[in-house]
């Protein structure tokens, strides 16, 4: 059976009919004790998994998947990785992922497709040219990469948007960071289970859990659809439903849920090559390796557990689209979904205890999941394995929420979460 | 789109509707000077959500009339179970 994958495998394999390949991940039965259980097989429960073997060498690890791989927010975004954002915490958190993306195809010997082809947030006034300049060297300063563009910068960079002075937001000029892009979100979460699985970890899928088992006030495991699993540590990262699994445990979070919806047009020969996000129509869109034009905007408006979006802003984001880029008039849309996303009060994810002993909390990343899940997966494998923070994590902690020191990025960074 | 119900002015356009919070909150008492509220109150307050899955009850404005009232919905299939003005019920037992 091959076991990895090499330009030599696939000539082999293309000549002898595919018959070679074996499964990437296994299925096992779980067994009765783990040193840490992590519930949720999204991007960061597989990627939490794989960091707890690889930097911490805690072999004995279990998955728990309610769905199969893929199947919830990792394969609901729209791939976006970046971190342009404005709070040193933040820099810290999310640009330590934009690293940890940049050599993962190689780590992980799967081809999650990172394409570094750069993201424009554009101006659309002198005022906002002057927020831009502020935005610029805070990430400058944190130590990330970015650079003002001005009118003529990003017209050259992505032709096809509304350069019109007559446009109903004319563009001034942009904030760039060319070290972001997008992947293949589900080649991350197959990515990172088939490294997991690779070194022992256990996944279980349509395993569902249904109860958190708690000893004197301690977590010690799962009631699971199958049946009871005992763990040293329990790590929850299942955003989306962080609310639910919140209230079997009986610990509370500052967290709402809502749907957040994005579309995928039909294939087209390239019109674009950069990820363009144009914050007052609430849009932005890339194109995928596949033609298809990747488009997104804000959340719903009505806090929701429904995975499909509403009417107000499908016209808004694609109202915003057509004003964003006006040649997209006519496109056609092949499909529109939408995830669960678990918004906090300052924008920020929350990672950390989670009130009840020996369980502890990665979530609240609202839109920005995806493009945390290698940083997410890093910090959430050191607090299971290790009981205590991660320099880069403990601003995150959610005791932030009872001293007042919030990272509202919401504000600070004007994004859309 | 989605028909909200405004006690006030009856069935609504979705987007006429300013979803406010959940249902249920009581503001920690700082009337007199004795009244000390901790931060692990204030940040219950707050901060904490219920996030139900299924049925919720929350407190919603419509816009146009700026009826506040209490909308009982539910999360998951979105179905609007009713809606009971504040001015009817009282403020204490819509919020209890």
């Amino acid at each position: 059976m091959t076991k990895t994958y090499s330009a030599f495998n696939l000539l082999r394999e293309g000549l002898r009919g595919q018959k070679g390949w074996g499964p990437a991940w296994r299925s096992p039965k779980p067994r009765a004790t783990y040193d840490v259980i992590i519930i949720g097989g999204g991007g960061h429960g597989l990627a939490t998994a794989y960091y707890l073997v690889k930097n911490h060498g805690v072999t004995n690890v279990a998955v728990i998947e309610k769905g199969w791989l893929g199947g919830g927010n990792t394969g609901r975004n729209t791939t976006v990785i970046r971190s342009n954002y404005y709070y040193p915490e933040s820099t810290a958190l999310y640009d330590l992922s934009v690293k940890l993306y940049e050599g993962l195809s190689r780590e992980l010997n799967y081809n999650v497709m990172f394409s570094q082809r750069g993201m424009v947030v554009t101006a659309h006034s002198e005022p906002e040219m002057e927020l831009a300049a502020r935005n610029v060297n805070a990430m400058r300063l944190n130590g990330a990469d970015a650079d003002l563009l001005d009118v003529d910068q990003v017209k050259k960079l992505a032709p096809i948007l509304n350069f019109s002075p007559d446009a109903r937001f004319p563009i001034h000029g942009a904030v760039w960071q060319g070290r972001a892009g997008t992947g293949r979100h589900d080649a991350v979460a197959w990515g990172y289970a088939r490294a997991a699985d690779a070194l022992g970890v256990d996944i279980i899928q349509n395993c569902e859990v249904t109860d958190v088992i708690t000893e004197g006030g301690r977590c010690v495991g799962v009631a699971t659809t199958q049946g009871e699993i005992r763990g040293g540590a329990v790590g929850a990262a299942v955003a989306g439903h962080s609310s639910v699994l919140a209230k079997l445990a009986g610990y509370t979070l500052p967290i709402t849920s809502f749907a957040l919806q994005a579309f995928v047009s039909e294939p087209m020969k390239p019109v674009i090559d950069t990820v363009a996000f144009c914050p007052p129509y609430g849009t932005y869109f890339s194109q995928s390796d596949k033609g298809g034009l990747v488009i997104g905007g804000g959340l719903d408006r009505v806090p929701s557990y429904g995975q499909r979006g509403n009417m107000p802003i499908q016209e808004a984001v694609l109202g915003g689209l057509v004003e964003m880029a006006p040649a997209l008039a006519k496109v056609k849309l092949l499909r529109h979904w939408a995830g669960i996303v678990d918004v906090t009060p300052d924008s920020s994810p929350i990672i950390g205890p989670s009130g009840v002993e020996g369980l502890y909390v990665n979530c609240g990343w609202g839109t920005g999941g995806f493009k945390a899940i290698p940083a997410g997966g890093t910090l959430f494998a050191h607090i299971l394995a290790t009981g205590t923070h991660h320099d880069i994590s403990r601003p995150f902690d959610p005791d932030r929420f009872i001293t007042g020191r919030l990272i509202d990025e919401g504000a600070a960074s004007g994004i859309a979460h | 789109m989605q028909l909200f119900p405004c006690p006030f002015c009856g069935d609504r356009d979705e987007r006429e509707f300013h979803f406010a919070g959940e249902a249920g909150k009581v503001r920690p008492d700082t009337a007199g000077s004795e009244a000390e509220v901790s931060a692990k109150d204030w940040s219950e307050y707050l901060y904490t959500q219920r996030n139900d899955h299924g049925h919720v009850r929350e407190i919603w404005m419509h816009l146009p009339c700026q009826e506040v009232f209490l909308l009982e919905r539910h999360s998951v299939t979105m179905a609007v179970i009713g809606a009971t003005s504040f001015r009817d019920v009282g403020t204490k037992e819509a919020s209890a």
